[in-house]
């Protein structure tokens, strides 16, 4: 027995403090051990054997799952190692569409560097014997079959962060495949676009789609005016690109760069911030008053609106009716600035960069446009951005800055806080209680909000009135947090979601990093802006002020709400053909699709299918039935919903499925009910 | 319902005492392999003649109302399937095989009318002739030791009074009344018994682990996956015992602290799948499942979850996935189920025949069940054996036997006097084995060092015409179907591996195969998540380790020296024996064969298919082969 607490690596005594498995214990010590498919966040999977070590006694174990024991004798580089290691990588590459020149990740790919750190130079198999076709039905992501190496990252983050699990394993042995249900594409099913899969893909099999060639079109195209909105969360990350430390301030150094690459104007969606904390208080404050639709949700987070169409239709109702500061911007660019430029709609042409990849999909929504030209026309992420950059060969680091255009270029500490989780609760807090009473409050800094705990929360006192503020950030904390609501066990007035863990500044649209810390700099640079700012609160932000004054009236007007509101309705979850469980080729026919939806079906609609196939049984009717399970009627607030013959009826509770099926019975002539 | 130990014992008593009433019993084997051979017919034909005579009696008659008489009665497998269907007569222990519904009358007539037994049913030996009258003479039976198949075949699975009667349940009653949960664990312990689902893990240890783990729920499962192919103990145990592994799995429930447990069956065994639910739900009518059972405040009941019926759901992990209702796919160890199985509590997982091996050793104790076996393997082991041995089938030997002895003693040696070549061990996961190692004895660890394995029992005797590159392709391609895709050395390995043998044995084999086929099979050994993937590579090594010259003549010089491998088949004239004759070229589809009249014809290795018409063609053998 060692009665020490240490084991010894590579020949090296060393100290146990309670690291988890011998991966962890490995990286303190300075020794990258590669894997693939161990992420501290996501949970233990041990697939892709990469992080093998050799101990001594028990021979080959994987260090990711393996707790390191005191006495352990562990080498992390013997030839029985390294021989697991090569040959893995060597299997994968044997399998993998090695087209990296011309793929999506190259220069970014972890196979790819692997490949190199191993030196592995000679193929020693066959070549992959089969082609899968490509996603890219989405706006937002391409899932490239051909590239993935199975390592479930994407599974785990979807399923476990974000709560959704859109993509599983599908096949056995050599045929398996990650795929979202019923081998649909992305745009059939209920992602929501947050990227955040494509951030772990350690290949080119899952990437966010590149625009970047729009972008030079529009900006090579004289007829275009093209104005670019630079999203808060981009300023502390895009210096990552070029070798800056991770939550470098470098907003000078975009507005530049911009501009050099051929942008007529750069403005900063900071200011669709402020006006977002003006339109979405006010309304805040009404709910309160008329104590209506509370909990009030932010709505800034398109992936996040997406989820709650899909799997929250009854709450639609209590988010925010404000487009996200992106979409304000773009709607005041395109409704009122062009008629002051004298300008067309169609011939301003917006380009946002983000963070983010779900705002792809958002300026793609088609609500979102003004005399047919839509408000925002196009998306770039960060990581395109810096393509766009190297591409010029700028030399990024060596710019010199320069300031936002007027009018929509200057902005309060308030709206620059929405890049990171909290931020926007604590720009409404600083606005609230001011817009109740008028009085100015001294301290803005809400620090309750601010961190990376799964849920923050934080109470205020507005007028005699405390109200209790919400904060979650990664869908899988807003998933809890629904459901603790719906439980009773949760109250709040005011609840921020953000689908990325972190908010914006974890935007899949973001420079690649697995590292945590990074994420926690680029929010010390948000904060840090924030300090930096002339002005803190949305409310002292003049241009806004001149906005409604020009505009919009005041905050929630006929003309704000025009411009700068929306309304949500229900989305299926997944689209296309339904499944089938009787068919019927006969001419006397009933036709009956069931809703398995996710509201139906939390109202029983799986027990009134079962019971239609029951009595189909029963009553001798089976063959006289196209009997399907469908995935959405669009009728959630009054399911289950069953179609007949094409028409819909509610609320068949199975307690009601025998009555709908004897009036099912009815539509067949009476010599044909045999 | 028994609600206490001393019930217990009077039923068993009692209902023993009702069956001395049975004049005789025929017992019909209702196994999956006899059912399918038609001896659910016979079942109905002999109970139909018996009626003829009037001198039916159900077990109800027997034990209700003391009648007496003689009964029909379906029982489990006998192991012995090739020659089923299998009717036994108790308390003669008369066996007759493949009988058939014709056959009934002649035999309940020689029952009944006290003649001999009817000697063309009875087992002849295939090479010696000579006729055997009982089960335990045929050497097939004589030599093995029947504990946890001990009822198999002998009493009604499908009736608790049966079992109880037969002292069932006493084990679990001693148990409850008698010892501690530790106490129990300490003579399991004791006993020496190790797993029998493959990995041979000491059974009594993985109890003390799950009794000492901390949580406020445990669970008990029963691995009756079986996954391998060709083998059937556990579904004939399941089928023809189910209470034993009820009585096993309860006393398991109590010694680790469990009060659920799951029976995980393939889907594919409708028949266990029933006797099972029949069991089970019978246990619990009379109260020795359920709650306070034996009246001694221990509560313990069972589900059964039918499994799809993939090979790696064998894997306790992926099995314990399987039932939470996930894919069925391994999770990397630890923790261990002892430690967080299903739904993350401890849970002990055992195999079907490790439980029914657990009564036998509470009744008759732990030094019983190691008077059995060897050292470190105790008990007996039930293995099935097939391939080219004249009697295939089921048996149960003590560990430590050598292969000689199952081989030529109850295997009758190879089939047509054929000289022996290897045999397969452990299915899929073992590896193969050759003439030096026939006097090894069978055990975990002996066979473990010569690189194959007990596994789940599986034994593939094979003669000088099998060709061990194809045995090895052979059984590549089973795992390669069978690998749950999560990882990547096996998933991809064992496809390349494929690959390799396939090009061998189709003739495409390249010199360099060689050292990349040994090279990643030892990397997907080394690297594999689970038992799946780290065993894949074993009859491959074990080929390269006992049979390397085969391989290398299929990939160097092309030729399959077994003469099995078609695409290596060549065919030549022997210019010595070829008298000219022309015959062969007139047989040949091809036109392959050309010569001049009564000079040596020879063939075109280019233009031949290899089809092999000629060979028989030749009136003068000058054809040959390979
Ligand atoms: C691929 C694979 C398949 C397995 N299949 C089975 C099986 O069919 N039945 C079984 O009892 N154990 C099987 N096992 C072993 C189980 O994982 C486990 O070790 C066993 O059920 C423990 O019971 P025991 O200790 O009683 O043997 C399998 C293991 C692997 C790796
Ligand atoms: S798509 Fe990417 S993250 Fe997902 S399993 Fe494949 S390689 Fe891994
Ligand atoms: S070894 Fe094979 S079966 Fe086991 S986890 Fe890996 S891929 Fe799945």
């Amino acid at each position: 027995m060692n009665a020490k607490n240490t084991v010894i690596i590579d020949h090296k005594e060393v100290e146990l403090n309670g690291e988890k498995n011998i991966l962890e214990l490995t990286r303190k010590l300075g020794i990258d051990i590669p894997t693939f498919c161990y992420h501290s966040e996501l949970s233990l999977y041990g697939a892709c054997r990469m992080c093998v070590v050799e101990v001594e006694g028990r021979g080959i174990v994987a260090s990711c799952s393996t707790p390191p024991t005191p006495g352990m004798k562990i080498l992390t580089n013997s030839p029985r190692v390294q021989r697991v290691r090569k040959t893995v990588l060597e299997l994968l590459l044997a399998n993998h569409d090695r087209e990296c020149t011309t793929c999506e990740k190259n220069g970014n790919c972890k196979l790819q560097e692997l490949a190199n750190r191993f030196g592995i130079k000679r193929i020693r198999f066959g070549e992959r014997d089969v082609k899968l076709p490509i996603d890219d039905s989405g706006t937002s992501i391409v899932r490239d079959p051909n590239k993935c190496i199975l390592c479930g990252d994407c599974v785990r983050m979807c399923a476990e962060v974000q709560g959704i699990g859109i993509l599983d394993f599908s096949n056995r042995g050599a045929k398996v495949v990650v795929t979202p249900a019923f081998n649909k594409n992305f745009s059939e099913v209920e992602c929501v676009n947050c990227g955040q899969c494509s951030a772990v893909c350690p290949t080119g099999a899952l990437v966010v789609k590149s625009e970047t060639e729009k972008a030079w079109a529009a900006i090579h195209d004289p007829e275009k005016f093209v104005v670019a909105q630079v999203a808060p969360a981009v300023r502390v990350a895009l210096g990552e690109e070029f070798g800056l430390p991770a939550g470098e301030i470098v907003t000078g150094k975009v507005v530049a760069a911009l501009k050099r690459l051929g942008f007529d104007k750069v403005f900063d969606t900071c200011i669709g911030a402020d006006l977002t904390i003006m339109e979405e208080t006010t309304e805040f404050i009404e709910r309160l008053q008329k104590g209506e639709k509370l909990p009030q949700f932010t709505s800034c987070c398109p992936a996040w609106i997406k989820y709650a169409e899909h799997n929250e239709p009854e709450l639609l109702k209590n988010l925010s009716s404000c487009r996200s500061p992106q979409q304000m911007f773009g709607s005041l660019v395109k409704k009122y600035w062009a008629k002051e430029l004298g300008k067309d709609p169609k011939d301003i042409y917006v380009i946002s960069i983000m963070p983010c990849t779900a705002k792809k999909f958002e300026a793609a929504r088609p609500e979102f446009t003004t005399e047919g030209a839509p408000d925002v026309d196009l998306v770039l992420t960060t990581q395109e951005l810096a393509r766009m950059i190297r591409e010029t060969g700028l030399l990024f680091d060596q710019l010199d800055i320069e300031s936002f255009d007027t009018p929509f270029g200057f902005t309060t500490g308030a709206g620059v806080i929405f890049g990171a989780t909290g931020g926007v609760s604590e720009a409404v807090l600083r606005a609230a209680h001011e817009l109740v009473t008028g009085e100015a409050v001294e301290e803005v800094n809400f620090e309750a909000v601010r961190g990376f705990a799964g849920l923050k929360e934080a109470t205020v006192e507005i007028n005699g009135t405390k109200i209790k503020v919400a904060v979650v950030h990664g869908l899988g904390n807003a998933k809890k947090l629904l459901q603790d609501l719906k439980a009773g066990k949760a109250d709040y007035q005011i609840i921020e979601v953000m689908a990325c863990p972190g908010g914006c500044i974890g935007g899949a649209g973001q420079p690649i990093s697995t590292d945590p810390e990074v994420k926690k700099e680029r929010a010390r640079g948000i904060y840090n802006a924030d300090k930096l700012s002339q002005l803190r609160k949305s409310q002292d932000n003049p241009i806004v002020a001149k906005f409604y004054e020009k505009w919009l009236q005041k905050p929630n007007s006929h003309e704000a709400h025009e411009a700068l509101h929306t309304n949500y309705s229900p989305r299926g979850r997944i689209l296309g053909e339904d499944i089938q469980l009787l068919s019927s080729r006969r001419k006397h026919k009933v036709d009956v699709a069931v809703c398995v939806g996710t509201c139906c079906y939390l109202k029983g609609s799986y027990d009134t299918l079962k019971r239609f196939m029951e009595k189909a049984e029963e009553e001798g009717i089976k063959h006289r039935l196209n009997l399907h399970a469908t995935f959405c009627l669009e009728g959630c607030e009054t399911g289950p919903s069953v179609r007949i013959n094409g028409e819909v009826v509610s609320g068949v509770t199975p307690d009601k499925a025998d009555q709908v099926f004897a009036e099912i019975v009815e539509k067949l002539p009476e010599n044909h009910r045999d | 319902m028994i609600d206490s130990k001393t019930k217990l014992c009077e039923l068993r008593d009692k209902w023993q005492a009702a069956f001395e009433n049975e004049k005789a019993r025929i017992l019909v084997c209702a196994g999956t392999g006899c059912v399918a051979n038609g001896s659910l017919e016979v079942y109905e034909a002999l109970k139909k003649e018996v009626e003829g005579y009037g001198d039916y009696v159900t077990v109800d008659l027997i034990i209700e109302e003391n009648k007496s008489g003689v009964s029909v009665v379906k029982s489990g497998c006998h192991g012995f399937c090739e020659m089923g269907p299998l009717v036994r007569l108790e308390p003669s222990g008369v066996l007759y095989t493949r009988v058939k519904a014709e056959d009934a009358k002649e035999i309940v007539d020689a029952l009944v009318n006290g003649k001999e037994p009817v000697e063309r049913l009875l087992y002849h030996h295939p090479t010696t002739g000579e006729i055997y009258k009982e089960e335990h003479n045929i050497p097939f039976y004589k030599h093995q030791n029947r504990n946890s198949l001990g009822h198999c075949g002998v009493i009604d699975p499908e009736d608790i009074r049966e079992y109880i009667a037969n002292g069932g349940y006493q084990a679990l009653g001693k148990v409850l009344t008698e010892m501690k949960p530790e106490e129990v664990c300490q003579e399991v312990i004791a006993s020496g018994l190790r797993g029998r689902g493959g990995g041979g893990f000491p059974t009594g240890q993985k109890w003390e682990f799950t009794r000492i783990a901390k949580g406020d729920k445990k669970y008990v499962i029963c691995n009756g996956d079986e996954g391998d192919p060709g083998a059937f103990m556990d579904r004939s145990v399941m089928e023809g015992d189910p209470h034993k592994v009820v009585e096993g799995m309860a006393i398991a429930g109590y010694a680790v602290g469990a009060d659920e447990g799951y029976i995980y069956v393939r889907a594919e065994y409708p028949l266990a799948v029933n006797r099972l639910k029949i069991a089970i739900q019978a246990a619990r009518n009379h109260g020795l499942l359920g709650e306070n059972i034996l009246g001694t405040g221990f509560n313990f009941d069972l589900k059964i979850k039918e499994g799809a019926g993939a090979f790696v759901c064998g894997e306790e992990t992926a099995l314990i996935a399987s039932i939470e209702g996930k894919r069925g796919m391994p999770m990397p160890k630890p923790p261990f189920p002892a430690q967080s199985g299903l739904w993350g509590k401890p849970t002990l997982i055992n195999n079907v025949e490790t439980f029914a091996n657990i009564p036998g050793i509470i009744n008759k104790g732990a030094a019983w069940f190691k008077g059995f076996g060897t050292e470190k393997s105790a008990g007996t082991k039930t293995f099935a054996i097939t391939g080219q041995v004249a009697n295939t089938g089921l048996i149960e030997v003590p560990l430590g036997i050598t292969l000689r002895e199952i081989l030529y003693e109850i295997g009758g040696g190879l089939r047509d006097g054929k000289k022996f070549k290897a045999v397969q061990i452990g299915g899929p996961s073992g590896g193969c084995l050759t003439e030096e190692h026939l006097d090894m004895p069978v055990d975990y660890d002996s066979l473990l060092s010569a690189g194959a394995m007990v596994g789940s029992g599986g034994l593939v005797f094979m003669d000088e015409s099998t060709c061990m590159v194809e045995v090895a392709r052979y059984f590549m391609t089973f795992t390669q179907n069978e690998s749950c895709g999560k990882c990547v050395p096996c998933r991809e390995g064992t496809k390349r591996m494929l690959e390799i043998l396939e090009r061998a044995v189709n003739g495409e084999g390249r010199p360099e195969d060689v050292e990349t086929l040994e090279e990643l099979a030892l990397a997907v050994k080394d690297g594999s998540l689970c038992g799946l993937g780290k065993t894949a590579p074993n009859p491959v090594l074990s080929m390269l380790k006992y049979f390397k010259d085969e391989y290398i003549a299929h990939v160097v010089d092309k030729k399959c020296p077994a003469g099995a491998c078609q695409a290596l088949k060549g065919y030549s004239i022997d210019p010595e024996k070829c008298k000219g004759c022309s015959k062969c070229s007139k047989v040949c589809p091809v036109g392959a064969i050309s010569g001049e009249i009564k000079k040596p014809f020879v063939i075109d290795a280019d233009k031949c298919i290899k089809c092999g018409a000629c060979v028989s063609s030749c009136p003068f053998k000058a054809i040959k082969e390979g």
